[in-house]
């Protein structure tokens, strides 16, 4: 099972190298981690993507929560939050494919946002689910490099985490 | 103006440090010279690794988080075993470390270490100082962090110019506020509630307790509690010495290496009650058959540790001493079914045996059943690790004393610096380390450092020119081919005592063991007693 956790913690230096020693110390696998400030500068957000079943992510909650700098572990409710990564993608492109491609951006809602003469960089904020659609259908042109950011993610609705 | 390392001292001044033990060198000069004016006594000791091992054995018998001072590079890496013991054993420590300066850091220069890095894993917390004015709330909320919820290490790593620089005043602040740190101490009631409901149906409920009852300072109630519900008692090796050794309703130690009494209660109670205990492999091998026919109710201050080795039905986290007041509240006069109690009384005169003897050394179990007898009622015994430490652990009969060894991280070479501490905590009492000859020579150097303290420690060698644990797994593993574990060119142990001009006897027989210690355990001068141990003296 996926799951995704939202943790709070302080913004020092040092913070995230605890966290992130935490899982290949204790065995988590992790999909995707990413990090940024909050609107309270003195705290920072992690998201972790991560995969494992019921007592995985109970002790990777636990675990996290016994760091001292990190304030708040918040497992999100399947279905009930929104989650975006930001992906860029550099697609081959003869000029004879150029059409296609610009056309494929357009349905997916991706955008253009440089052309070479044999490439094009698509940029793409989206779920995961429709991230990875985009790469399947950009695939066949042959795709020189991606980079992706790690999923952030957001509750649905009035709640909000907060320190 | 006041420095940085004048600030360290009166941090812990007002921390009530007493003592301090360590080692030092050209990057904590700054932090030694203003010890030096200090009434904190410095015990110096002969390796690193033991002034964290001393710390240790000095916080388990003080109640206080244990010192231990080193400098940059190899002291500080030299700090870790001991700092990842204590943190293994849920010891409150603070281990300060000099470290290069600042402008130095990351340019691998002469005795740089990334100490706060290379402990990640083994610290409750730790802390690469940036400002001088940093210091007090540091230290503050180091011995905070060391002494609360589950207890554990904090190191504090301090660049040369902090402790130079100085600053205006020196105020220790009274409060911590750390955002991300608030240990639930209290228990949930309805927990305890259903704790109780499920305790009063059981038939055969038993309680497991661990060090988490020792730390907590809550024996007394405990005992009580155990008293007063009749409900059997085992421990882990951690929880040793939470009931008296001869109590009617304890059954020692369980596990690989514990009692067979102990594990046939586990076996066949419908209920446990698992007190500040983390049930690692060597005390519960197979977890998953403990939890399907028994009701566990696992009661720690870690909400982590619940749950992470045993599945269980009833988790209350919390500090022992308010669940177990709770407990006693909710229980009313609660006693356990006579049929369980007299089931387990009849188990543990079935089980027991004495020890087999072999002709012309001495016999280590009986030793130590012994040697209890011999000591006053609140004598510490340390342990090393080995089966000198099983042996202890199942014989040593304890009444209002202490049973210390790493149960957790089994660091060979643990109890000799781990005596000095305990000795400096416990003046008065009696302390007795029971060491192999493995580990011994582990940790042989720290008899400078009781001589050189007039530390009144006994020292009693098990000798079997063996690493007797190891070559007892291959016995039974790996044909008997001892690979490794046997001591060859050990020095004399007496000429090594009268090196350091400590008394010592060699014997062969228990009975003259006996007599020796009986008068040396009145004496106030350290003793060393070599016993020679039948190389194939089993562990249990």
């Amino acid at each position: 099972m996926q799951y995704t956790l939202s943790v709070l913690v302080e913004n020092h230096a040092g913070v995230l190298s605890k966290i992130s020693g935490l899982f290949s110390r204790r065995g988590f696998n992790i999909d995707s981690l990413a990090v940024g400030v909050t609107n309270n500068p003195e705290v920072s957000r992690i998201t972790i993507v991560a995969n494992g079943d019921e007592y995985v992510v109970e002790q990777l909650e636990k675990q996290l929560n016994k760091v001292i700098p990190v304030i708040k572990v918040k497992r999100l409710a399947e279905g009930e939050f929104i989650s975006r990564e930001l992906i860029l993608i550099k697609v081959h492109c003869a000029a004879s494919k150029r059409a296609e491609i610009i056309k494929t951006a357009e349905i997916m809602q991706a955008k253009i946002v440089d052309v070479a003469p044999s490439c094009v960089t698509v940029e793409y904020c989206e779920c995961t689910n429709r991230v990875e659609t985009l790469i399947d259908l950009l695939r066949p042109y042959g795709i020189r490099e991606i980079v992706r950011t790690g999923t952030i993610a957001i509750d649905r609705g009035n709640t909000a985490l907060s320190v | 103006m006041i420095s940085g390392a004048e600030i360290m001292v009166k941090c812990l001044e007002a921390e009530g440090v007493k003592v301090v033990f360590g080692y030092p060198g050209a990057t904590i000069c700054p932090f030694y010279d203003k010890l030096y004016d200090s009434s904190i006594k410095h015990v110096l000791v002969r390796q690193e690794q033991n002034a964290a091992h001393a710390a240790s054995g000095y916080s388990r018998c003080s109640g206080l988080p244990g010192v231990c001072v080193a400098t940059s590079g190899p002291g500080a890496t030299n700090l870790i075993t001991g700092i990842a013991t204590a943190y293994a054993d849920s010891v409150p420590m603070i281990a300060i470390t000099g470290q290069v300066k600042s402008d130095l850091l990351g340019r691998d220069v002469f005795q740089e270490a990334d100490i706060t890095g290379a402990c990640e894993p083994f610290v409750k917390h730790s802390y690469l100082v940036s400002k001088t004015e940093d210091l007090p709330r540091i230290f503050k909320e180091a011995f905070h962090i060391a002494s609360t919820g589950r207890k554990g290490p904090v190191l504090i790593d301090i660049p040369m110019d902090i402790q130079q620089n100085e600053i205006e005043s020196f105020e220790y602040p009274d409060k911590v506020n750390i955002i991300g740190y608030k240990p639930n101490t209290r228990g949930h009631a309805v927990q305890i509630k259903r704790a109780v409901e499920a305790i009063k149906n059981s038939r055969r409920p038993l309680i497991v307790s661990g060090g988490g009852v020792l730390s907590s300072g809550v024996k007394p109630k405990f005992q009580a509690f155990a008293d007063k519900t009749r409900i059997p008692v085992i421990s882990t090796m951690m929880g040793i010495g939470v009931m008296p050794s001869d109590h009617e309703m304890y059954l020692g130690m369980l596990g690989t290496h514990g009692k067979p009494v102990a594990n046939r209660a586990l076996h066949d109670a419908d209920l446990v009650i698992v007190c500040g205990a983390r049930l690692g492999d060597r005390a519960v091998a197979a977890p998953d058959q403990m939890s399907e026919k028994t009701t566990v109710i696992h009661i720690d201050i870690d909400p982590a540790e619940i749950g992470k080795n045993v599945k269980t039905e009833i988790p209350i986290v919390g500090d022992m001493k308010n669940v177990l007041n709770m407990l006693c509240d909710e229980i009313g006069d609660y006693v356990v079914p006579n049929q369980w109690q007299e089931t387990v009384k009849g188990w543990k005169k079935s089980f027991y045996r004495t020890p087999p003897k072999f002709d012309g050394f001495v016999e280590p179990r009986a030793l130590v059943q012994k040697l209890s007898s011999m000591l006053k009622s609140k004598a510490i015994l340390v342990a090393d690790v080995g089966q000198n430490q099983i042996w202890c652990a199942n014989n040593f009969m304890i009444r209002d004393g202490r049973f210390l060894t790493t149960g957790g991280m089994g660091t060979m070479g643990y109890s000799i610096p781990a005596s000095v501490g305990v000795k400096f905590a416990r003046p008065t009492r009696d302390v007795v380390v029971v060491c192999g000859d493995g580990s011994f020579q582990m940790s042989m150097n720290e008899l400078a450092t009781i001589v050189g303290n007039d530390l009144a420690i006994k020292i009693i060698i098990m000798r079997n020119h063996r690493l007797g644990m190891v070559r007892e797994l291959q016995d039974v593993f790996y044909e008997k081919r001892h690979s490794g574990t046997i001591l060859e060119g050990d020095p004399d142990f007496q000429k090594i005592a009268e090196a350091y001009g400590i008394d010592h006897a060699e014997v062969n027989s228990n009975e003259e063991a006996e007599e020796i210690l009986r008068t040396v355990v009145k004496s106030d001068k350290p003793f060393i007693l070599v016993c020679n141990v039948y190389p194939d003296t089993p562990s249990i």
